[in-house]
């Protein structure tokens, strides 16, 4: 079939402002995004610049707003959205180059909850002993692959650049809520900023929007529930 | 720009992240990423990582060793296969400890299942053996040593590409990477590089892996005059969503899913009676050609085969399988409660690679000839712990195993040595390079990067797969020789510094040039059937000739020079015939 895709470009080294760019090509419905802004780069336009590695929805590297939705463009396919295709950077990511945002403070905010299992006990021999019923309390946020879709969907986010914001937050949840993990508190403090988990006005676009279908809003008020209650 | 680190790591995948955390507060440490590090493949590996806990029945490193010996056909070092096998154990409590979510047996242990080709008392049949997180294993032990590299404050270069490994008087002295963010060129001096930038399975059309797997390590260390090892052994996963090869993992068939040809039966148990569908990943690919060979493939096409798990109930599927069934939903729109999934075997995984020792110091000729100064760990190495054919989960292990031994020699090594100086004109290469990739605006340079990727791959699809003959490879190499001279023309359309992708990628397909042509050019010379090089013009293992591993020296002006062959090392277990 045939598609039109309209591109939000902006060259650093030439553009004062973004501005749409529309390719006319060929598809499979059964294509992924990603092939055609594959096949645009290769055969129409190689100046076209986005990021990607794995193609199946893992590595997280291709997160962009599509049809006005955040998803990753490997894991949406031609059919799913029709024979006009938009796409554009993350909102709330500064743009470095058409669809290529910066990660650096969004991966800054996900340092600043400490993002690793604090434990002061000296290890046993052999593993810690954790149940399963334990185990599938934090489950789902061990899924996130950091792509920035939740993020980069949040309002609260777009409008404050210092909000946290739901990826890191997802974080935390994955530790704060690890029988293993003794960093709670430390979370807690660095959640309970200005700028950090009452930030969240549910709006439920995080949960809409991410690709590993992790329940994010959820998260976020499983430890806002904590924090209230936990004394 | 100029960094002077005491060791700097290039990949942060499993295997170098194993190795920067063992680095930290040894000296400063420097981690060089083409992609952020939470990006890297390790984190598409699903189904489990080995070791013999015995959580769930009896198990014991032999004959974790012994599976992994027989597994790779008998080209596997037993050395290497042993500290694997021993040193698995540790390695998974010490991932535990650092936070990583294993399921859980129901007294709270971590949890293990069958994978293919671990068996219990050497060969007698399957065994649990295989430590997982769902079906996201990698993504989690990609995840949880992120997160120490976080946590001990290891710098990170991300999205450098590297250009020249560079060696000086005898020693590998620092490296050149260009950011990819500005398009400037860095030289790190260092004491010690540590490769681990993974594999090349982009040479191939149908692939499990990412687009950033194009063999650019191996690159590097072949134009610096080091060998590639047993390039021909590449694996070909028997169960990659068809068309895309987008990768479902072993763990389905672990858990008690089956493969059924075209006419609904269940063909594995007519090759491998007691293995049947958990048989080594070589051979399951094979029974799969040979099913589609001989007209009992399904579609219109007659060319893939089902994986079924539907009989496994949803609750299984949702909690153990849940990433690789919505990947059949999402990129095949089938419905694996209820039907079979097509499938069909994808390149996976490059056995071969830069030869290291067991310590993941690079070795540069056939007496193990060490060069100072670089270590090789995971994908990129060749140690060789998975000789001819790797078993499942072991990827996983060689990464955390051999990343940690190749941090831990390398964080001895730079307290005994000074830095060493640079090569005289250290960034020449990188620039002559650069600058010829950038002179593709030339309206003469009429070639397009992703026709000849395309040809590439096609021919290594066609031509250097599962079923391998002389007059196909011969016609690969031929081909390969064509697609080189065509890309001394190719044409670039950005000429912007700034995140220039196009540029990258030509420089990508040119490393997937140089790595396929010593896959291709291995591979004819192996003259036997071995593991996962399976030749239908020579259908017998020959360990008279060919029980050793092969190392394929680049010339000058690009292209194998010559070949040479180094021998196995052989400690607990003769070569058998492979049965089962």
């Amino acid at each position: 079939m045939q598609v039109t895709v309209k591109v939000l470009r902006f060259d650093p080294e030439k553009d004062k402002k973004a501005h749409f760019q529309s390719y006319e090509l060929e598809a499979d419905p059964l294509d992924r995004i990603l092939d055609v802004l594959h096949n645009i780069k290769w055969y129409q336009d190689g100046t076209l610049t986005f990021r990607r590695s794995c193609a199946h929805g893992i590595c997280g590297s291709d997160a962009m707003r599509i049809n006005g939705r955040n998803r990753l463009a490997c894991k949406v396919l031609v059919q799913d959205i029709g024979k006009k295709i938009q796409v554009e950077p993350m909102l709330g990511f500064t743009i470095i180059k058409d669809l290529v945002v910066d990660m650096e403070p969004f991966f800054a905010k996900y340092r600043s909850i400490k993002p690793y299992l604090i434990n002061h006990d000296v290890a046993p021999a052999a593993e810690r002993v954790q149940s399963s019923e334990e185990r599938e309390v934090f489950d789902e946020t061990t899924k996130c692959i950091l792509c920035g879709a939740c993020s980069g969907s949040c309002p609260p986010y777009w409008a404050n650049g210092d909000f946290i914001g739901p990826a890191a937050i997802v974080n935390a949840h994955r530790f704060i809520f690890d029988t293993r993990d003794q960093g709670a508190e430390e979370r807690l403090a660095v959640l309970g900023e200005a700028e950090g988990l009452f930030r969240c006005r549910t709006v439920f676009n995080c949960t809409d929007a991410c690709p590993r279908d992790i329940p994010v809003t959820k998260a976020i008020e499983e430890i806002k529930r904590y924090m209230l209650y936990r004394r | 720009m100029y960094h002077k680190y005491d060791a700097v790591v290039i990949g942060a995948g499993g295997a170098g992240l194993s190795a920067a955390i063992k680095l930290v507060g040894k000296g400063n440490v420097a981690v060089i990423s083409k992609l952020y590090p939470s990006r890297s493949h390790t984190g598409a590996a699903q189904g489990g990582i080995c070791a013999a806990l015995g959580n769930c029945e009896e198990d014991h490193w032999e004959w974790h060793m012994f599976d992994t010996v027989k597994g790779g056909d008998y080209l596997t070092d037993q050395d290497a296969a042993e500290i694997l096998a021993r040193e698995a154990i540790d390695a998974i409590y010490e991932l535990e400890h650092m936070g990583l979510p294993f399921n859980r047996t129901p007294e709270g242990k971590i949890d293990q299942r069958r994978f293919g080709g671990h068996t219990r008392n050497y060969g007698e049949g399957p065994v649990r053996r295989a430590c997982y997180s769902a079906d996201r294993t990698g993504h989690m032990i990609l995840q949880t040593l992120y997160q120490q590299g976080i946590k001990n404050n290891v710098t990170f270069f991300n999205e450098f590409h590297l250009m020249d490994i560079l060696i000086n008087n005898g020693r590998c002295v620092g490296v050149t990477a260009i950011d990819i963010k500005t398009g400037e060129l860095h030289t790190f001096q260092t004491k010690a590089a540590i490769l681990a930038s993974g594999g090349y399975g982009r040479a191939w059309k149908v692939t499990s892996n990412a687009h950033a797997c194009t063999g650019d390590g191996m690159t590097s260390a072949y134009r610096a005059g080091i060998p590639l090892m047993d390039m021909e052994m590449y694996q070909f996963h028997p169960t990659g969503l068809y068309r895309i090869g987008v990768l479902l993992s072993e763990a389905a068939r672990g858990e008690g899913g089956i493969l059924r040809n075209a006419q609904g039966e269940r063909f594995c148990e007519r090759y491998a009676p007691t293995l049947k569908d958990l048989a080594p990943r070589d051979m399951v690919s094979r029974f799969i050609a040979q099913e589609i060979r001989e007209g009992r493939g399904a579609g219109t096409d007659k060319d893939f085969v089902y994986l079924h798990v539907d009989h496994l109930g949803k609750e299984v599927i949702d909690a153990k399988l849940p990433d690789i069934t919505d990947f059949a939903r999402t990129y095949l729109k089938v419905e694996p409660y209820k039907e079979g999934v097509p499938i069909q075997p994808t390149a996976h995984y490059a056995m071969g690679g830069v030869p290291t020792n067991v310590n993941g110091q690079v070795i540069v000729d056939q007496n193990a000839t060490v060069l100072p100064g670089l270590y090789a760990a995971g994908e990129v190495a060749c140690v060789s712990v998975h000789g001819a054919n790797r078993l499942g989960t072991n990827s996983l292990l060689d990464l955390v195993v051999f990343g940690r031994r190749a941090g831990i020699h390398a964080s001895e090594f730079i307290k005994t040595v000074d830095f060493e100086e640079l090569p005289s004109n250290h960034e020449g290469q990188a620039n002559q390079l650069l600058g010829w990739v950038n002179s593709g605006s030339d309206p003469k340079r009429k070639e397009v990067a992703a026709d000849i990727r395309k040809e590439l791959q096609r021919e290594m699809e066609e031509n250097v797969k599962v079923v391998r003959n002389e007059k196909g490879m011969t016609h690969a190499l031929t081909k390969i020789q064509e697609l080189k001279e065509r890309y001394q023309k190719v044409r670039l359309q950005d000429p912007s510094s700034k995140f220039n992708t196009e540029r990258l990628e030509i420089l990508e397909l040119g490393s997937l040039l140089e790595v396929s042509e010593a896959t291709a050019k291995g591979a004819l010379e192996r003259k036997e059937s071995r593991g996962a090089h399976y030749r239908e013009d020579m259908l017998n293992r020959d360990d008279v000739n060919f029980l050793k591993h092969t190392l394929a020296y680049r010339s000058e002006d690009g292209g194998v020079s010559r070949l040479a062959y180094k021998p196995v090392t052989i400690t607990r277990f003769q070569p058998k015939e492979r049965k089962y």
